[in-house]
């Protein structure tokens, strides 16, 4: 039997029975390591309760034109903005200038006058202000970063336009975001 | 270290001693270690004394820190109350988290002298490679630890400089978001964030004091590195670390113990940021956001980088702030010389001065808003930062001409007493 023959002599290579034993069992104890590791790292992901808070609904009719609110939904604030007919007409008109994040002001909103978006700035997670910068939409303080009427990056470090939330017009009055 | 070596006179005769050596050899270990079994060269200098006054910091924000853990409440509707709770209600409580967290700053002015005294006397080559890369994963591990620890009073700089900083890993391609969610625990910074940094807060210390050991033993391979940077060549050239260095160090203990009680008592929010005293709030940005000052540098290099070919500005910025530290890990590689001492490279010398003002230029302008002179003073620092190491290292290495080494430690001080 190869398990009771004398050891191989030295520099002699030939696998051996012994040598396919060591690695299959290291190669098995390898990948239950890795299974076992895995709780351990999965632990720190999303929890079910915070997956489970995701929709948050609101009343627009209070919200008169050039007005926005702020909501949080999941821990991040929404920016609803009721813009003005000059803001809409200047993001139209905003199309077609040089954009780092091209889109047009019609993919961004679902109702013109009622902008839905992150108010998250899109470089390192600032909450952008209202109504500042360069180009007449929000301006964030952190590192700089302007935003036009329609939330698109105009100018400076974040790379892409605001986000825009899923969100649902209930009524013409109501919106559920989430 | 075998006990059977151990001797047997003076302290070793004490019989109590002498049993509990025989059967643990720990009073000949640390005598070992930083005691007169120690041998170290003789003419280090008071830059020397940041080494043990680094550990002296890390026991005083342990200590510290286990403290006022007994009054703390990781949850973000308690933390920002129970902070003021231990600064108001808690017998000491001001003195305690004054002296955590100016400790934390104290900790980082030491030990940036003690990485800047590395790279004056070259004590980073061979053979002290990996005693130098213990001490960059040292530094990391603590700008880790600093970081969370300043996210626990959950105020508004804890709150967006947690936001920001984390914010850093979105800038990664495809794994970027997942891996910022898998950081916070939920789509913002949030309870879970706040919880986990806690935990990682109370742990790093101590895994900080292991790599610290391991830094020590690498150290006593080869021994202390000396102001003249050349080898130690027999017994002549040593003297026992105790009492010589201990003695020297708690001289310094002295001066730096005034220095951090200046902070504690006369300005203790000197070093922190106003905003921090009020609660965290996920709508409102603060309209000027900085990390801690020992933060600046590197918060300055990730806003320094614009666009580059096709790596976006926020790649860009994350990656050379990342590579700042990293490139410390190539140094030894980097520095061509074979001479250790700057006080033998008469070019060198005078750079790294240079460099150090590099860096307190980046400080300066991280700690400014973006725009205008600031950002033109980070932009030329940061390319300097990186020209120092890549070319400036390499290249002054090959072309300087060193001045003549002395024969052996010694000799100096033996010819300066010959000519008095
Ligand atoms: S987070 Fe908005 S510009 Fe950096």
């Amino acid at each position: 039997m190869a398990g009771t023959a004398p050891h191989s002599q030295a520099g002699n290579a030939a696998p051996t029975r012994r040598d396919f034993i060591v690695i299959t069992a290291s190669a098995f104890g390898a990948v239950g390591a890795a299974a076992a590791l895995w709780p351990f790292v999965h632990q720190m992901n999303p929890s079910a309760d915070v997956l489970a808070l995701s929709s948050t609904e609101l009343d627009l009719s209070h919200i008169a034109t050039g007005q926005s609110v702020t909501v949080l939904w999941r821990g991040k604030p929404v920016f609803v903005r009721h813009r003005t007919a000059e803001e809409i007409a200047q993001a139209k008109k905003d199309d077609t200038a040089a954009l780092p994040d091209p889109a047009k002001d019609e993919t961004r909103v679902k109702k013109p006058e009622w902008l839905v978006m992150m108010g998250v700035c899109t470089h390192l997670g600032c909450v952008p202000l209202g109504q500042k910068g360069d180009f007449g939409g929000w301006f964030c303080p952190c590192h700089g970063s302007h935003y036009d009427t329609s939330g698109r990056i105009r100018k400076g470090p974040a790379p892409l336009n605001l986000p825009i939330p899923e969100y649902t017009f209930l009524s013409d009055t109501r919106i559920r975001i989430g | 270290m075998a006990n059977n070596n151990a001797p047997t006179s003076g302290f070793y005769a004490n019989p109590v001693v002498k049993w509990i050596e025989y059967r643990l050899p720990v009073f000949s270990t640390l005598d070992h270690m930083v005691g007169s079994k120690y041998p170290t060269p003789k003419n280090l200098n008071y830059w020397w004394n940041f080494g043990s006054l680094a550990g002296l910091c890390l026991v005083v924000q342990i200590l510290t820190g286990i403290v006022l853990v007994m009054h703390y409440t990781p949850h973000t509707s308690l933390a920002f109350d129970s902070v003021e709770h231990i600064m108001r209600d808690v017998n000491y409580g001001w003195l305690l988290r004054y002296m955590h967290a100016n400790g934390a700053s104290m900790f980082f002015i030491v030990v940036y002298i003690h990485i800047f005294r590395g790279l004056y006397f070259g004590s980073y080559k061979s053979p002290r490679e990996l005693l130098w890369f213990l001490g960059v994963i040292i530094l990391l591990l603590m700008m880790a630890t600093g970081f969370m620890g300043y996210v626990l009073p959950w105020g508004q700089m804890s709150f967006w400089g947690a936001t920001v900083i984390t914010n850093l890993f979105s800038a990664l391609p495809v794994v970027g978001d997942p891996i910022v969610h898998w950081l916070w625990g939920g789509f913002a910074v949030d309870n879970p964030t706040l919880n986990r940094f806690f935990s990682l807060h109370y742990l790093l210390p101590f895994v900080l004091v292991g790599v610290i050991i391991l830094h020590v033993l690498a150290l006593h391979q080869f021994g202390s590195n000396n102001p003249q940077g050349i080898d130690v060549k027999g017994p002549q050239d040593t003297i026992p670390f105790h009492p010589y260095y201990t003695i020297k160090d708690a001289v310094g203990v002295g001066f730096f113990l005034l220095f951090f009680s200046f902070f504690i008592f006369y300005a203790p929010n000197f070093l922190g940021h106003p905003d921090n005293y009020i609660p965290a709030n996920p709508l409102v940005t603060p309209a000027h956001i900085v990390p801690e000052w020992y933060f600046l540098p590197f918060y300055a290099i990730l806003r320094s980088v614009p666009d580059i070919w096709f790596i976006e500005a926020k790649l860009g910025g994350v990656l050379a702030m990342f590579g700042a530290i990293a490139i410390l890990f190539l140094l030894p590689w980097l520095d061509t010389s074979k001479v250790r001492s700057a006080r033998f490279r008469p070019i060198y010398k005078q750079l790294t001065w240079v460099f150090l003002i590099t860096c307190i230029g980046l400080g300066y302008s991280g700690g400014m808003p973006a725009e205008g002179l600031p950002l033109i003073i980070g932009k030329i620092c940061t390319v300097y930062y990186f020209l120092h190491f890549l070319v400036v290292m390499p290249l002054v290495g090959w072309f300087e001409k060193p001045t003549k080494l002395p024969a052996s430690i010694s000799e100096p001080v033996l010819k300066a007493q010959a000519a008095e």
